[in-house]
């Protein structure tokens, strides 16, 4: 979905059963709960809980610059008493964990509610890390859904908790429940007016003499949630017939341990932090065995081995990825001594790689055409669409860590270099949502540090890799209104960047790009070169006149293939002796004309004019049956 | 009506690249078992689908649906909307299973840079791996119809057949989703179905080995 889509139908009445996300049930419950100020970055798989909550009435919902602000502005409105809520990817709450670390001390007065969505596989994101670990660091209570109806229920449950106990709650999602749809009956919205902000210096300013004095509130705290996570219903055992073994799970891995081992007992921790020990020791003692099935770190498991309780865990099962029946059946079994289940599955057949390509059209392809034509470069990259520059045919992205990272990273590589990399030029690449997230912060670094760097930043209003997203960049709001846009040319220059070292290029003008990228590589100094092309998925982009190649005309070099549009498809391919003995392979080409949206980057790279507008020669657009357009979503 | 589906659970693949609408057509799937008051869970791994990657979305309906997950081996049908990306999958069937498979091509720029092959003939590797093909070309059936984005419910209407309810069920369904949203496509939409319907059906009839 995207965001200038949000959904202006009025919320489905209570008790209605619908087909839900995980992102969608929690947006649905926050709603619900009464929540009165919602705020978030986008992130996979955590997007879609502000994109569906900006559809609700009654409540203010905005995308923040990066996960801290977001965090910050939900608690300044829990300050004010209001039910409050922000929503993040996993390495997002490590962004915001500054703000977090010490509101732990404050707590809050208002709910607040951090869903903060673990990428456990991998789906989409630079690492795997365990959130849970968060709620042990900041003592705060930690609950995990483990389907839709869940992450529905539970999001009210941490409302509840988060009020009585006043304390950030934090709802930790995995992908399997942000992007799993399943049923959820849906309940009434309840009101729940802000009691305003109370001054009181002694909770709300945390200088070393008050944060002292709030230290032991925030252990005793912990000591009541422990009490509470004793008694509470979201933490539950359920009884089995074959004891050999018992399984201690929470989130999505419960459905999974339901599934393979349906007569064990479970213990079920919806409220996962803190632990309840007592219950816990109880449960162990009537099974021979207790396993602890966690996605994705040994926390659980550590604890209770800590305990005294015999418990086994990731020494059978592994420290990475989903924890799925295929995953649980045979580990269980070697631990049982019984021959692995009898495994009915095939190899897979072996297919090429279908890794995610740029679109059609991308103002991107033409930026990494240009920058994979440099030699003697290295190329810091960053989190967004472009950094898919890494692979095939561009090759043209070193290095990408974290959000923003590509401005310290460059600096670092300018003045860390090698003996051997005097000559060599550092470039930093960076889109205009990251940079606003992370990034400016670095490029001041390397402008008051007289950094040897050049900076394209790629401004293609919107977060595009998350779906197109609207940002402080796109001078559009969460709901698509007219919202105030940042001008990149003077904040760059603000930031100290010289006036003659700032450049505005068409990121399709690729002659007037690369003639930029050679004469700003040269300059010792910082420079930032800015294009400002729109995404293509995004409202602002208009397609142009598409385009075909002339059959005849094309001798086969293969030229354009290397600016990496998904639009261009080889017809045949041949081999050539030339005249000089040397091999050459060649490739003709057609352009899916259905596809293409004329952006023209296909043009220069091809000598022999092969490439004409499709109704040039008056001809229609010819599908060619060989490689049929896609099948899109009607 | 030829159901796959014996066991409590149908586990239902769809699988095809970011675009084609495998997840939409997986959640109409999804609607219509509800509908008929099963339990049911949707899931896929899609993080970067949308940039013409790998798309390959599970439904699971019954009683009631533990794991969101489809194992390996378990699949009672796999519904490819792309003819390679039906191969990549073909192991996450059951060995008696069906895999229903269009037959048109969507060429990766990593095959046009020459780096891999596209397969020669994936229906014939899949059928010589020993599965139960069922294949017809949806994106030429959506291309007569106008509107290549009509392929989706082209492989819808070739699944309908194949459920454990009545095929008017999901058609009912698809026609909704569009009442709702693009009424003046409804029409298009219905004869997309009923095209990928006959097309299952006329494939089925052409297997030497039909059922």
């Amino acid at each position: 979905m995207s965001a200038h889509a949000v959904m202006s139908t009025p919320p489905a009445a209570a008790g209605s059963r619908l087909l839900m996300s995980g992102n969608e049930a929690v947006a649905r419950a926050v709603w619900e709960a009464g929540t009165r100020v919602a705020a978030a970055y986008p992130g996979t798989p955590s997007t879609e809980i502000l994109e569906c909550l900006a559809g609700y009435p009654d409540l203010y919902t905005e995308w923040s610059v990066n996960e801290k602000v977001s965090l910050e502005v939900a608690f300044g409105a829990a300050m004010a008493g209001s039910r409050s809520f922000c929503a993040m990817k996993h390495v997002g709450l490590n962004v915001a964990s500054d703000a977090l670390m010490t509101m732990t001390l404050t707590g809050v007065s208002g709910g607040l509610v951090i869903a903060v969505a673990d990428d456990v596989g991998l789906s989409s994101s630079q690492n795997e890390q365990d959130s849970r670990y968060w709620g042990r660091f900041a003592h705060v209570p930690v609950l995990e859904p483990a389907d839709s109806q869940e992450a529905h229920d539970l999001t009210l449950a941490a409302f509840e908790l988060s009020e009585r106990f006043e304390v950030p709650v934090i709802l930790r999602l995995t992908t399997r429940i942000c992007h799993v749809k399943s049923v959820v009956t849906t309940g009434e919205r309840s009101a729940h007016s802000a009691a305003g902000f109370r001054k009181d210096v002694g909770r709300w300013v945390m200088v070393p003499s008050a944060a002292g004095r709030r230290l032991p509130l925030m252990f005793e705290r912990e000591r009541r949630l422990r009490a509470e996570a004793e008694v509470s219903p979201l933490n539950f055992a359920e009884p089995g017939s074959d004891r050999r073994i018992g399984f201690v799970t929470s989130g999505p891995a419960y459905m999974h341990v339901r599934e393979s081992f349906p007569d064990a007992p479970v213990f079920k921790l919806g409220l996962s932090f803190p632990l309840p020990f007592d219950s816990l020791r109880r449960f162990a003692a009537e099974c021979d065995r207790v396993v602890v099935v966690e996605e994705v770190e040994p926390l659980i498991e550590t604890e209770l081995q800590a305990q005294g309780i015999d418990v086994t865990g990731k020494r059978i099962l592994p420290l990475s990825g989903e924890l799925s029946p295929q995953v649980l059946r045979p580990a269980i079994a070697g631990l049982l001594g019984e021959p692995a289940p009898a495994d009915s599955t095939v190899a897979p057949m072996k297919v090429f790689p279908r890794p995610p390509t740029m679109c059609v059209a991308c103002p991107h392809l033409g930026v990494y055409y240009t920058l994979s034509q440099l030699r003697n470069v290295t190329i810091s990259g960053d989190i967004g669409c472009y950094t898919l520059g890494f692979g095939e045919p561009w090759n043209a992205l070193d290095a990408c860590i974290s959000m923003g990272a590509s401005m310290g990273m460059a600096l670092g590589l300018d003045k860390g270099r090698g003996d051997n990399e005097k000559e060599r030029k550092i470039i930093a690449v960076i889109g205009d949502s990251t940079f606003l997230h992370m990034g400016m912060q670095g490029l001041l670094d390397i402008v008051y540090n007289q950094g040897n760097v050049t900076v394209l930043l790629l401004d293609n209003r919107a977060v595009g890799m998350t779906g197109g997203q609207d940002n402080p960049g796109s001078g559009r709001d969460i709901h698509g209104n007219e919202a105030p846009r940042v001008d990149f040319v003077r904040l760059v220059k603000a930031l100290g960047v010289r006036d003659e070292r700032v450049h505005l290029v068409n990121a399709y003008e690729l002659p007037v790009l690369l003639k930029t990228l050679r004469e700003e590589t040269k300059i010792p100094e910082p420079s930032v070169i800015i294009t400002s092309q729109p995404c293509v998925l995004i409202k602002d982009y208009h397609a142009l006149k598409p385009y075909m190649v002339i059959d005849e005309r094309c001798t086969g070099c293969g030229n354009c293939i290397d600016v990496g549009c998904p639009a261009i498809h080889v017809t045949r391919r041949d081999r050539v002796t030339k005249a000089s003995g040397r091999e050459v392979d060649l490739a003709f080409v057609r352009i899916e004309s259905a596809a293409c949206t004329g952006c023209g980057l296909c043009l220069k790279p091809c000598a022999p004019d092969a490439i004409v507008h499709v109704d040039t020669l008056a001809m229609p657009i010819k599908v060619v049956r060989k490689n049929p357009a896609p099948v899109h979503n009607a | 009506m030829t159901s796959r589906c014996k066991y409590d659970t149908t586990n239902i693949l769809v699988v095809g690249t970011g675009g084609q609408g495998v997840m939409t057509a997986t959640e109409i799937l999804a609607e219509a078992a509800i509908a008929l008051g099963h339990d049911a869970k949707k899931t896929e791994v899609a993080g970067m689908a949308q940039r013409g990657g790998v798309v390959s979305s599970h439904l699971r309906f019954g009683q009631k649906v533990l794991s969101p997950q489809i194992s390996p081996g378990t699949a009672d049908v796999l519904l490819g909307f792309e003819a390679a990306e039906a191969m990549r999958w073909r192991h996450m069937l059951r060995p008696d299973g069906l895999v229903l498979m269009n037959t048109g091509r969507l060429v990766p720029p990593i095959v046009e840079l020459g780096l891999h092959d596209y397969p020669d003939d994936p229906v014939a590797e899949v059928r010589a791996a020993g599965t139960h093909v069922v294949s017809f070309d949806a994106s030429a059936i959506a291309l007569e119809l106008g509107e290549i984005r009509l392929g989706n419910t082209v492989m819808l209407g070739a699944i309908a057949d194949h459920l454990p309810f009545p095929a008017e069920v999901l058609e009912r369904c698809v026609l909704q989703r569009f009442a709702q949203k693009k009424p003046e496509i409804v029409d298009l939409n219905r004869r997309a179905f009923a095209a990928g319907r006959a097309a299952a059906a006329e494939a089925l009839r052409a297997e030497p080995d039909a059922d």
